[in-house]
């Protein structure tokens, strides 16, 4: 259509024709340039951060502690302060996104100020710069709640007014509510409204639809917003910088009042403030490309799911 | 409702039915509340942030806010041993009538050695800097207190002292005479902002355009996700690419003398706001309506000129806001900026100087900041205005692009 399109326009203005068909290769050149660039420097940053830091990559490297201060041994602690992060960072968000994901599909009306209100928080949030969720952890969490809780429970003695894991998750989890928010709106908004108004015509009440029908048919959406948010939890690194993650500890957090190590943070500090950069640079290669590997895998799984109930509600 | 029709057990059904109401009403309540909590979070998130940074705003009005904020304050762990009251106080002073001040702020002391006339001035009559340099010391000399105490109550200066370097250059929160330049970190922002936001704009909205107009399905299919992935990635990683890989690269190519340096951190910001920018702008194109594209081919115009022409003009306020976006997101990287630009607060107009930016400051300052301290409640009033300007930026984004797209694709 375009080749002919071109063509009766070329039978009348012919000198018109040939500069008008050079800017449009042009212009979707340029087009074609961009994506190409785009996902060529994508895998090149895959490729570099695999090819370097397959050499130290393995099962070793990811069950052991760092030794030798840093400079060799493994990942394994901050590993698990991951781990640890983001399953109490999934406990808080899951629920608290889900309820609000609920409120705005299920009992906001059309019109709602309130309801308006709330999703421009939760949009207002996803855009707060990281470092800032960061700052409130500290101010919120560690200063006002943990001291507070200490001067009034622990006698003023020091346990939940420092940084620790429990707050470093808390903070993690304000950051990916709205990923959570967002995922399980989508999918409730997938469920047919016949399932919903014959379960309501059965008798059943709003409440009961909802625990029956509703939420049921959205545990996939919970799921992928789940993965997602754990994807991002397990790489940010600014909410945490002050809020819980430790640079060495040589053992493995036993309490939520306990201090962490991260991945993200890790790579962070091995990269910047190590005291030999040049001879950990293995190291550093293969603790990114682990991290990547998490996230990357985590959200691959969660594009997937999430394919699948778009298809599904198509 | 319908409980009236002629059912046998009108009365049971009844009696159950106003039991389900109950439950039904309280969950209602409940998932609104945690719906509220969404709100309230982000009012908590201003008012703490910003509560952290009011010993800076503690000249003449609001002593009220200050005591709370103080209150609240006085048992922080990091405040220096025993005795946190005395020296979490000194920031506020220097601006208040004298009779205020002096028993919050000194508490413990002997009040004689405060000039209470040197104090009790307003803060629009300049006070002159001799004056207030003796003041701390003598502060500092009386409370018998560990050295780390000394070190911090040095940098106790009047409020209005700090904001006077608020709008210098030069940066140097830890010093005998410490000076809170923001300019040059504003500059370090603006320039990373402008580099990352030249590459990432252009590259994700054209990527945007081919895959919205000009990809075939299957094509689309496979670009999307994987320019979306690159949002997975997280900041940490790039910036670490960028620190071990571009810098070098770069400095390869360009020979210029600071490896790290606003250059290679805008370009690596520019790969985080990629994502942002194509998702939102492709939203954006994929929402003008067939009929303006198939009138634009219906006239006889090609697939690109209807692209470039008609689709994109079409589109722009959604484009603008993603855009906006981006610009949000790039200001407030972390990551990125504390791994890649080199953290030297320089004013110049050279990418290729090292910079600052606010948020790595607040990223590489706070853990060692005191708390309580003047440095402590900058960098929290460095988080405020982060804050405000990304909460600011998102509410134009989000007006904008309604109130335009709305008004232009519903016929007005």
């Amino acid at each position: 259509m375009d080749k002919v399109l071109n063509e009766s326009e070329g039978h009348f203005f012919s000198s018109r024709k040939s500069t008008s068909d050079i800017k449009g290769k042009i212009f979707v050149g340029l087009t074609q340039l961009a994506v190409i660039l785009i996902i060529s420097i994508l895998f090149i940053i895959l490729a570099v951060i695999v090819y370097q830091g397959r050499s130290k990559f393995s099962w070793e490297f990811i069950s052991s502690f760092p030794t030798n201060g840093m400079t060799e041994g493994g990942i394994f602690p901050a590993l698990i302060g991951t781990f640890i992060l983001v399953i109490v960072m999934s406990i808080a968000a899951v629920p608290f996104g889900t309820i609000t994901a609920l409120y705005l599909t299920e009992y906001a009306s059309e019109n709602s100020k309130f309801a308006a209100a709330v999703r421009f928080s939760v949009r207002t949030l996803a855009v707060v710069p990281s470092i800032i969720f960061g700052l409130f952890g500290l101010g919120f969490f560690i200063q006002f709640l943990g001291a507070g809780a200490d001067t009034a429970f622990n006698g003023g003695e020091l346990r939940w007014g420092q940084p620790n894991i429990l707050w470093a998750s808390l903070t993690m989890a304000l950051l990916t509510l709205p990923v959570i928010i967002v995922s399980v709106e989508e999918a409730l908004k997938t469920i047919p409204r016949e399932l919903r108004e014959a379960s309501l015509a059965l008798g059943a009440t709003k409440w009961q639809t909802i625990k029956k029908v509703v939420l049921p048919g959205s545990v996939s959406g919970i799921m992928t917003g789940t993965i997602l948010a754990v994807s991002r939890g397990a790489g940010e690194v600014a909410p945490i910088l002050f809020t819980g993650a430790a640079y060495y500890l040589a053992t493995l957090p036993g309490s939520l009042s306990d201090q962490f190590m991260n991945l993200g943070y890790h790579v962070y500090i091995m990269s910047t403030q190590s005291s030999d950069v040049e001879k950990t640079m293995p190291i550093q290669f293969a603790t990114t490309l682990v991290l990547l590997i998490l996230t990357l895998s985590l959200n691959v799984v969660a594009v997937i799911i999430r394919s699948r109930i778009r298809r599904k509600a198509k | 409702m319908n409980s009236e029709s002629p059912i046998k057990k009108t009365f049971t059904q009844e009696s159950l039915k106003k039991q389900f109401r109950l439950s039904e009403f309280l969950a209602e309540k409940f998932i609104s509340m945690i719906a509220f909590l969404s709100i309230a979070i982000i009012f908590l998130i201003f008012i703490f942030v910003f509560k952290e940074s009011l010993p800076l705003f503690s000249f003449g009005s609001d002593a009220k806010a200050k005591t709370e904020a103080q209150a609240t304050s006085a048992n922080k762990p990091e405040s220096y041993g025993t005795e946190p009251e005395g020296d979490l106080k000194p920031e506020s002073y220097g601006t208040e009538n004298a009779e205020d001040l002096k028993p919050e702020s000194y508490g413990t002391e002997t009040t004689k050695d405060l000039k209470p006339e040197t104090y009790g001035s307003e803060p629009a009559d300049d006070l002159k800097p001799e004056v207030y340099g003796d003041a701390p010391k003598e502060d500092l000399s009386v409370p018998a207190e560990d050295e780390s105490v000394g070190a911090v109550s040095e940098n106790q200066e009047g409020s209005d002292k700090t904001w006077n370097t608020f709008f210098t250059s030069e940066w140097v929160p830890v010093s005998e005479n410490p000076r809170f330049g923001l300019l040059g970190l504003l500059i370090g922002t603006l320039k990373v902002t402008i580099i990352a936001m030249l590459i990432a704009g252009p590259l994700a909205v054209l990527a945007a355009l081919f895959t919205s107009c000009f990809a075939s399905k299957r094509v689309k299919e496979i670009i999307k996700p994987i320019i979306e992935m690159l949002a997975a990635f997280p900041s940490v990683v790039i910036g670490f690419f960028a620190l071990m890989v571009l810098a070098s690269f770069f400095q390869d190519v360009f020979g210029y003398d600071s490896r790290l340096n606003a250059f290679v951190g805008g370009v690596a910001m520019a790969l985080a706001a990629i994502p942002i920018i194509y998702t939102i702008s492709e939203d954006a194109l994929a929402a003008v309506p067939k009929t303006y594209t198939e009138a634009s081919l219906a006239l006889g115009a090609s697939k690109w000129q209807t692209a470039f022409f008609v689709v994109l003009p079409a589109a722009t306020p959604g484009i603008f806001a993603a855009l906006l976006l981006g610009v949000g997101r790039v200001f407030g990287e972390t990551m990125i900026a504390l791994m890649a630009t080199g953290n030297a607060a320089l004013v110049s107009a050279n990418p290729f100087e090292s910079v600052r930016t606010f948020a790595a400051t607040i990223g590489a300052e706070m853990s060692e900041t005191v708390f309580g301290d003047t440095h402590y409640s900058v960098l929290f009033f460095i988080g405020s205005l982060l804050f405000i300007f990304s909460f600011a930026l998102n509410a134009v984004a989000e007006f904008y692009v309604k109130g335009k797209l709305l008004k232009k694709f519903q016929g007005k």
